[in-house]
């Protein structure tokens, strides 16, 4: 059974808009200063997510990046409580302990976003040999940038996946910048070329195109699920906005106008929304649902200072105060 | 009566555990070949799904070690030596150690390193004779230095069945020691620490493989001074009590501690020991130097390590 809120177009619509707004809502929150430290928006990138976890099954599992969410969000995780983790609240996802950048839901298989370019490939990885191990047929998508391409765990992570046959979906989001560095100048080769070069297959999908992204990831995760091991994707996207919230203090200039403008015309909502009679509805249900979401997060109260070490350990062990005594 | 060594002690931790729970599994280079000892056998028996043959990519297998205790395995990774946890810093102290707290503890990494070797072996030079264990115990990883076999086979037991993420050392200067084992092995828990010898004018607290130095210089200096030999046997989390314990009797103490001194591990006991504890006399560390790198030639290397004659010197120091 694939995710439901996803099985058909209006579904992977509503998603991709509840993705958009709620990323609209939180730059809005960044300025207003109800999300301290910021985040890295997902603007433009909403059909690789909701293309990718179309593919997935509820009991599926995913690793995400920094800029993670929208996969949180499309494997169906409450708006509500990712703002809250966004504005560090205590019903957040994570308790207000992890932020935008560690925001995981457990229950749906979410492992997490992660602040280490790459480091949640091989996390894949290994949950996806412990579903083998264990006899189960989940399977684990892989997010990362085409900035990860360049860490060296990565590729170890594609030699593993390949030599265990492991059922991982690698997702390459490539939206041709880490951070300000142009993919151009930073990949040698090809993204695909890598994965194969570990024998994986890959291919290069269109990333402004949920469809496109779903029947992509429909196959690997068919291979995966039927024991052909791993597979590669490359989502050719783009952000539209910066790379943190905190850019526009420093007035970069790594991109042009009209070259941000060139993508965003070919903004994936848009064009998902052209063939679905009923999208105007959606919009409405989807702003009514951010709006308790946000009246969610604000309600929800702060963590209690004394509570900041709770959690730091899974079997209970509290360690000494930093205090003097 | 059986005469056990450390390897084998590793070995039969790993095997009751293996038969124990199906989550447990083995993941490290050679382990099939069983080439550090820990693992010997264990591959025909258990076979190669469960105790698994990785390629040389330490970063790869440590975090997919921590990605499969995240999905309901117990894995433990066998490193062969120290030096790789450098490599796999980031797996262990960015991943596998915050993914408790970052997650509101949603997540559980039960997944035990085991080092074979750690320290010096004479002779296998700079980037094979690190001893670690401050760094880990510092980010706040449990740390275990077990000096006895018996200790070896107990902290490696509790370790596996352990929630949280936990490194082993298994000191190179310990796998020679062998122990008569009367009573059955059973598993030690995590922060006990465990007096080795009682005394009364001196505590000399030893971490792992100097564990039996100190004993023997306990031995040698029985005439003139009553020493007290304390193995906290797990660095992180301390058995503060048993320290303090210790010294409300003794009133004198001795570090000896297989790292570097400078924010090593024998800086910390100082610390807690000037914080918590009334002494007699200034406490004295027997260490590596200060950011210490083992040269090759032998005479160079055990030249830099905590030696019998410095033990020996700081006790008396303590005394006076």
């Amino acid at each position: 059974m694939s995710l439901p809120h996803l099985a058909d177009p209006a579904g992977r619509y509503r998603a991709m808009r509840l993705i958009r707004s709620f990323e609209e809502l939180a730059l809005q929150w960044v300025r207003s200063g109800l999300i301290v430290g910021g985040t890295h928006p997902y603007i433009g990138q909403e059909a690789v997510a909701v293309g990718v976890c179309a593919a997935l099954d509820p009991a599926d599992r995913l690793t995400s990046t920094h800029r993670g969410h929208g996969h949180v969000l499309a494997k169906g995780a409450d708006p509500g409580r990712l703002l809250a983790e966004l504005a560090g609240r205590v019903d957040g996802l994570n308790a207000g302990r992890g932020g935008s950048m560690h925001a995981a839901d457990f229950s749906l298989g979410i492992l997490g976003a992660n602040g280490i370019v790459g480091a949640g490939a091989p996390i894949a990885v290994g949950a996806a040999w412990a579903s083998q191990r264990l006899g189960d047929p989940r399977v684990v998508a892989s997010f990362f940038g085409d900035g990860a391409l360049n860490q060296g765990v990565l590729l170890e992570a594609f030699n593993l996946a390949s030599i265990w046959r492991a059922p991982v979906l690698f997702v390459c989001e490539n939206n041709g910048y880490a951070t300000t560095l142009p993919a151009g100048a930073a990949v040698g080769g090809s993204a695909c070329g890598r994965a194969e070069a570990f024998g994986i297959p890959a291919e290069t999908v269109d990333g402004m195109d949920v469809e496109a992204v779903r029947a992509a990831a429909d196959r690997a995760v068919a291979r995966a699920r039927a024991g052909g091991g791993p597979s590669f994707l490359e989502c050719l996207t783009y952000r539209f906005e910066a790379h943190h919230t905190m850019e526009r203090r420093f007035r970069l200039s790594y991109r042009t106008a009209e070259e941000v403008a060139s993508w965003r015309a070919r903004d994936p909502l848009a064009s998902a929304r052209a063939a679905l009679p009923e999208a105007d509805t959606i919009d409405t249900e989807v702003t009514q649902l951010l709006a308790q979401a946000a009246t969610f997060a604000q309600e929800s109260a702060v963590p209690d200072p004394s509570s900041a070490e709770d959690f730091l350990y899974a079997s209970g062990l509290k360690p000494r105060s930093g205090a003097a005594l | 009566m059986t005469l056990l060594s450390y390897a084998k002690a590793m070995n039969t931790a790993l095997s009751d555990a293996l038969a124990a729970d199906p989550a447990v599994c083995v993941l490290g280079e050679d382990v099939g070949a069983g080439l550090a000892g820990l693992t010997l056998g264990l591959q025909q028996r258990f076979g190669a799904q469960r105790v698994v043959d990785t390629p040389l990519s330490e970063q790869a297998f440590t975090s997919a070690g921590v990605g499969a205790a995240l999905a309901g395995m117990r894995p433990v990774i066998e490193l062969q030596i120290p030096s790789l946890l450098f490599l796999v810093f980031e797996q262990l102290a960015n991943q596998a150690h915050k993914l408790s707290l970052m997650t509101g503890g949603q997540a559980r990494v039960p997944l035990t390193v085991v080092v074979p070797g750690s320290g010096s072996r004479s002779g296998w030079a700079g980037q094979h004779s690190d001893h670690p264990y401050s760094l880990f115990a510092h980010v706040g990883i449990k740390t275990l230095v077990p000096a006895t076999p018996t200790d070896a086979y107990g902290l490696l037991s509790s370790a596996i069945r352990d929630d949280d993420p936990v490194v082993l050392f298994a000191p190179a200067g310990a796998l020679g020691v062998r122990e008569d084992v009367t009573a059955p092995l059973a598993p030690v828990p995590l922060g006990e620490a465990r007096i080795h010898r009682r005394g009364s004018d001196v505590t000399v607290l030893a971490v792992g493989h100097l564990v039996h130095q100190a004993l023997a210089v306990a031995e040698e200096l029985a005439d003139e001074v009553s020493v007290e030999v304390l193995d906290p046997r797990t660095l992180y989390p301390l058995d503060r009590a048993a320290l303090a314990e210790s010294l409300s009797r003794t009133g004198r103490l001795v570090v000896a501690d297989d790292s570097n001194r400078f924010a090593g591990f024998a800086a910390e006991v100082l610390a807690i020991t000037a914080e918590e504890c009334r002494l007699l006399a200034p406490p004295r560390r027997v260490t590596r130097p200060d950011g210490a790198v083992l040269p090759f030639a032998l005479g160079l290397d055990q030249a830099l390590q905590p030696g019998a004659d410095q033990l020996r010197d700081a006790v008396r120091a303590v005394l006076k």
